[in-house]
């Protein structure tokens, strides 16, 4: 074996679809999952004499991103046609940003097995999304459907900055977490609201020379797992093609390839000798934008707490490890229902025993978000005063948080109604306590004793109490007493 | 005869164009196309250095409007010109399940 | 008088003081249209019912006082490339042959509203591209004055209608003359407005950032009833100009004020023109001693780029034509060759057999000019010419109110006689293409007759938003001389 060392490169093109009411140039709902064509309109299906009118919302959306990953804004942004010919294209010509996009050079922090590493954004710039092809059974022709023609799409681009397919990854994980904070997206993949195309090669270093092995852009990559997949596979492939044929990037060419979910392969589509020709030329039918301080301001001063901020806070506000930090920011929702819920009074130490406990694991079993639970901000933060204020412990708190699944009731009327209420009233307990000393005069003479048997004893009267109480006597009250009759005796 | 464009030009430029051209034809663009652009080397005359490309006529800015929903048209509309259509769709003859250039 | 001999003007107030009803008038023009239409070729669509029914309605509105608009009751033809729901819009294109938009322009919109009744549709060249109707998919257009001879393009059904009274007034679309060129050649007044001034929404693009909607008519005051109803702000179209910017005016209010003072610029450059007609030079020289006479001051300005117009306009209009006509490839809407080999063949087989000659030649000539390679040298290059030209115009709206200019080089040609030398037919743009690409109003008008007793046109360029300085000295004119009121032999219903 020869000396052979390889660094992989990898650079992201991520299309993530805007969360506007309408589309991107013209009022059709901009709506996933309804019939076929029926959110079409002259000016998304490209009727010979339609035009484009802007959608305001879609550009501050772009801003907004491109502003939390600190990206430079341009003043002054402009409308490109892309040419290309496909069904799916009406005008087979797609508006989109070419030499001047709203926005450039960024950059997001990630964290990898706990080192952080600043990720470069080339650019950030809107355009229209194409309808879809279907291609149903094995017949001689496929269906178009419009719907998602001209929904407006952010492409971010970033710089070959990323090292590792668990890199890849992560940064994806950030990116969704950051434009469901932002508001701007719902991100939902299997929706294709997120999509990704990795482009991968490797500097191979070998008996002290570089190769570098032509890049391969994989295509529109559906889930972060995907994406992970896919990387690896490609350093694979692309480490074997090379050591089988020894093609560079100066011998071979750029390909484009496909993800194939099953195999778990990359499956080649097209390898281009030349640039593709998209004839970009500035849009007559749109004026350009020119971004002012006031509205920059504006959206600027918009912006919620950022994912990094957050995260960071709610582990040293809240105590939550990083991973749980991580794994609660990663939907604002939750997280904002956890801030909501200790605005509300919660304890901040049993509501966050609450959320990394019962509260996720809920979720999890129903592939939700906690917010999406239906457990309200209000009700959360109830249960969690009760525990704080020892009126129930923390099983009986896990056996309501499933009651309050199904039942919209408030907990503390539950916990009343279905008698779950901690007893903490000396003079109820110290009645059981009695009865149970006189029942266990064995027992009580032990903890009486100093000696290896005392703590055991004492542990098994508190156990008596617990039983006969179903759970719900409060432990440091009965503590106190029997420590107090113990001694009385004496 | 003009040489400003050649015929492999004029197949490539066809070709971009989705035009599917005869001989004959592409052997007369040829020669039309090379006499038009023969007379639009005229600009190379002018000095242009400096001068700002002129995109659009009024100075217009930030034309952008709300972003709010209507309806669509309706199926029946949208498919009404459809050379060919398998409602609610649009059909067309299969397309290799490639990629589009987005 | 006979009803189709009236002006829009005329027969406006007899509608309105009820001596004439709306369905009187769109009898009379479905009459004349169904008696020269054979000859003249200038109708892709006529629409009798849908005309009569419109009529009927407004006759009732009349009946009942209520305000049926400003234009109750006028007929009007309007240009095949300008979208109808209710009437296909070929665009004189095989590819749109049995198109029927799902929407209607709004200047078709506007006119409706105004109590306009739309009769026919007219022939255009293929997607508005030509200067003589030659080029249309459908039926070549003759010139009423002489048969033998094209009406001008690519508005030549508008313009060749109106001169043999069809209508009273047409609709026609401009990208590098092609309402003024067939106005002078069919001996009418013709007017394209500032480009944003109506809104293009409903036209189908050619050239987009040159495209503008313009009325043809008889006179100047015809044109400026027009215009009033179809200019304005639409939020459709977000080159069209706000009223903050510039507020639409009465174009009416203008026409009678006497010219006195009025700075009339003479263009330097065209002075001294090779291949133009000395009996259109002639023509011009006489008029600019009129407008003299009338109190007019007779400047001369220079357009020092004006000689680069044409190659300016051929790679903007073309590149934004090839992009624009991508859409027209058998899949959503329009023709699809009928036994395609896959998708690909859809598309260039679609394209082929849908567009004519000329369409292709330009999209050819546009694609090229935007592809790789080639875009700094051809397209980039003509941005920046289209401004140096834009400059030269504003400084001579320094020292000019409006410029006096020929049309065409020539009267009317031959049909047959420019069709196979697509460059020599591009030259008759010559005076009118640098308007577009500025983007300022232009209008032409009749000024005389040659020899062979062919209509000779006068223009005149404002300054961007100042159509009613034109339309004023396009009026006041009028008001001196008859060129405008005669109709050619034949098109008088006795
Ligand atoms: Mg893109
Ligand atoms: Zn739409």
């Amino acid at each position: 074996m020869s000396d052979l060392n390889y660094k992989v490169i990898i650079g992201l093109e991520i299309h993530v679809q805007l969360a506007t009411q309408s589309k991107l140039f013209c009022a059709c709902p901009n709506r996933f999952g309804d019939e076929p064509n029926s959110n079409v309109c002259p000016v998304c299906m490209g009727s010979p004499g339609t035009l484009p009118v802007m959608n305001k919302k879609a550009y501050e959306f772009a801003v907004r991103t491109a502003m939390a990953m600190n990206c430079e804004i341009a003043r002054y942004t402009k409308w490109d046609r892309k040419s290309y010919y496909y069904p799916d294209l009406p005008k087979n010509y797609q508006i989109s940003q070419y030499d001047l996009p709203l926005s450039q050079n960024g950059n997001i922090e990630i964290t990898v097995a706990g080192e952080q590493k600043k990720i470069r954004i080339r650019r950030i710039h809107l355009e229209e999304d194409a309808g879809k092809l279907l291609h149903e059974g094995n017949v001689g022709f496929s269906q178009v459907d419009l719907n998602r023609t001209g929904t407006p799409l952010m492409e971010i681009v970033t710089e070959p900055d990323l090292s590792t397919p668990e890199e890849a990854r992560v940064f994806g994980t950030e990116l969704r977490t950051l434009v469901r904070t932002l508001g701007v997206s719902e991100a939902n993949m299997q929706q294709g609201q997120m999509r990704l195309e990795p482009n991968i090669n490797l500097v191979i270093t070998k008996d002290g020379k570089q190769y570098k092995t032509p890049i391969a852009e994989v295509k529109n990559l559906g889930s972060l797992r995907a994406l992970e997949r896919a990387c690896a596979y490609e350093i694979q492939r692309q480490l074997a093609d090379w050591e089988k044929t020894g093609v560079t990037m100066e011998t071979g060419f750029k390909s484009t390839r496909g993800w194939d979910e099953q195999t778990g392969t990359t499956v080649l589509q097209r390898e281009k000798e030349e640039a593709e020709d998209y004839r970009y030329f500035p849009d007559p039918d749109l004026v350009p934008v020119v971004v002012e301080k006031d509205w920059l301001d504006a959206i600027r001063k918009s912006l919620p707490e950022l994912p990094i901020a957050r995260r960071a806070r709610f582990q040293t506000q809240f105590c939550f490890s990083e991973k749980d930090a991580t794994t609660l920011v990663e939907d604002r929702a939750t997280a904002d229902l956890f801030e909501q819920a200790l605005s509300l009074g919660a304890p901040v130490k049993v509501l966050c025993n609450h959320f990394i406990s019962f509260w996720a694991m809920h979720a999890n079993q129903r592939g939700v978000s906690i917010a999406e639970l239906g457990v309200s901000a209000p009700r959360m933060a109830s249960l969690a005063k009760l525990v704080g204020d020892n009126k129930i412990n923390n099983t009986t708190a896990a056996a309501l948080a499933e009651k309050l699944l199904t039942c919209p009731d408030d907990p503390a009327d539950i916990a009343q109604r279905e008698n779950l209420m901690q007893v903490s009233d000396a003079s109820s307990l110290e009645k059981i306590l009695d009865e149970i000393l006189i029942a266990n005069a064995k027992a009580v003479e032990d903890a009486r004793t100093p000696g290896k048997k005392q703590q055991k004893a004492f542990g098994f009267i508190l156990g008596q109490v617990m039983q006969k109480t179903r759970g719900q006597a409060n432990p440091q009250v009965v503590n106190q007493l029997l420590q107090k009759k113990l001694a009385e005796k004496n | 005869m003009s040489n400003e464009i050649s015929e492999a030009q004029v197949r490539h430029v066809a070709k971009l164009s989705r035009l599917k051209l005869t001989d004959e034809q592409i052997n007369l663009y040829t020669r039309q196309l090379g006499a038009i652009l023969e007379y639009i080397k005229k600009l190379n005359e002018l000095d242009t250095t400096g001068v700002e490309p002129m995109a659009h006529v009024a100075p217009l800015r930030n034309v952008l409007r709300d972003d709010i929903a209507g309806t669509g048209m309706g199926i029946d509309k949208v498919l009404q010109n459809a050379p060919d259509s398998d409602p609610p769709f649009f059909k067309v003859p299969r397309v290799l399940e490639d990629s589009s250039g987005a | 008088m006979q009803i189709t001999q009236l002006t829009a003007f005329d027969l406006l107030d007899q509608i309105k003081k009820r001596q004439l009803t709306a369905r009187d008038a769109v009898e009379a023009f479905l009459k004349q249209i169904d008696k020269h239409e054979k000859t003249i070729g200038a109708l892709i669509t006529v629409l009798p019912e849908y005309a009569r029914e419109r009529a009927d309605q407004i006759d009732q509105m009349l009946a009942d006082g209520r305000d049926a608009g400003p234009l109750a009751g006028l007929p009007i033809i309007i240009k095949d490339n300008l979208c109808t729901q209710f009437a296909k819009t070929t665009c004189a294109s095989k590819i749109l042959i049995d198109y029927q938009p799902p929407y209607n322009a709004h200047v078709v919109e506007q006119l409706e509203k105004a109590g306009a009744i739309i009769i026919a549709k007219a022939n255009l060249d293929e997607f508005a591209m030509g200067s003589s109707t030659e080029n249309s998919g459908i039926k070549t257009t003759r010139n009423p004055w002489s048969t033998d001879c094209v009406p001008g393009g690519s508005s030549g059904g508008s313009a060749a209608a109106v001169a043999a009274r069809m209508a009273p007034v047409s609709l026609g679309t401009d990208t590098g003359g092609s309402i003024r060129l067939p106005a002078a050649f069919c001996g009418i007044s013709g007017l394209k407005p500032t480009y944003g001034r109506v809104s293009r929404y409903g036209l189908v693009a050619y050239g987009s950032s040159l495209d503008q909607i313009g009325p043809l008519g008889a006179d100047a005051r015809d044109i400026a009833l027009v215009m009033n109803v179809i200019s304005g702000h639409d939020a459709r179209d977000t080159t069209s100009v706000p009223e903050s910017i510039s507020p639409k005016p009465d174009y009416l209010t203008k026409l009678d004020t006497p010219l006195k003072g009025l700075r009339i610029g003479i263009v330097k450059e065209y002075q001294s023109s090779d291949g133009i007609d000395p009996q259109i030079v002639a023509a011009i020289d006489q008029a600019t001693k009129l407008y003299e006479q009338m109190g007019a001051q007779l400047v001369e300005v220079s357009l020092p780029h004006t000689q680069y117009a044409v190659a300016c306009y051929y790679l903007v209009a073309t590149a934004e034509a090839s992009s624009n006509l991508a859409r027209y490839d058998g899949v959503h809407f329009g023709y699809r060759t009928p036994n395609p080999e896959d998708y690909i063949d859809v598309y260039s087989s679609s394209r082929a057999e849908g567009f004519g000659d000329e369409v292709k030649r330009r999209i050819m000539l546009g694609t090229y000019a935007l592809s790789a390679g080639y875009y700094d040298a051809y397209y980039l290059k003509a941005l920046k010419v289209r401004m140096m030209i834009r400059q030269d115009f504003e400084k001579a709206f320094e020292q000019a109110d409006i410029i006096c200019a020929p049309v065409a080089p020539t009267t009317a040609f031959r049909v047959g006689e420019k069709t196979s030398d697509p460059l020599t037919m591009y030259l008759s743009d010559i005076f009118t293409i640098s308007a577009n690409l500025a983007g300022i109003p232009g209008i032409s008008i009749p000024a005389g007759f040659s020899r062979d007793s062919l209509p000779i046109g006068l223009q005149l360029l404002g300054n961007y938003f100042d159509e009613s300085t034109i339309l004023q000295a396009a009026w006041q004119y009028q008001q001196h001389t008859d060129f405008h009121r005669q109709i050619p032999a034949g098109f008088i219903e006795q």
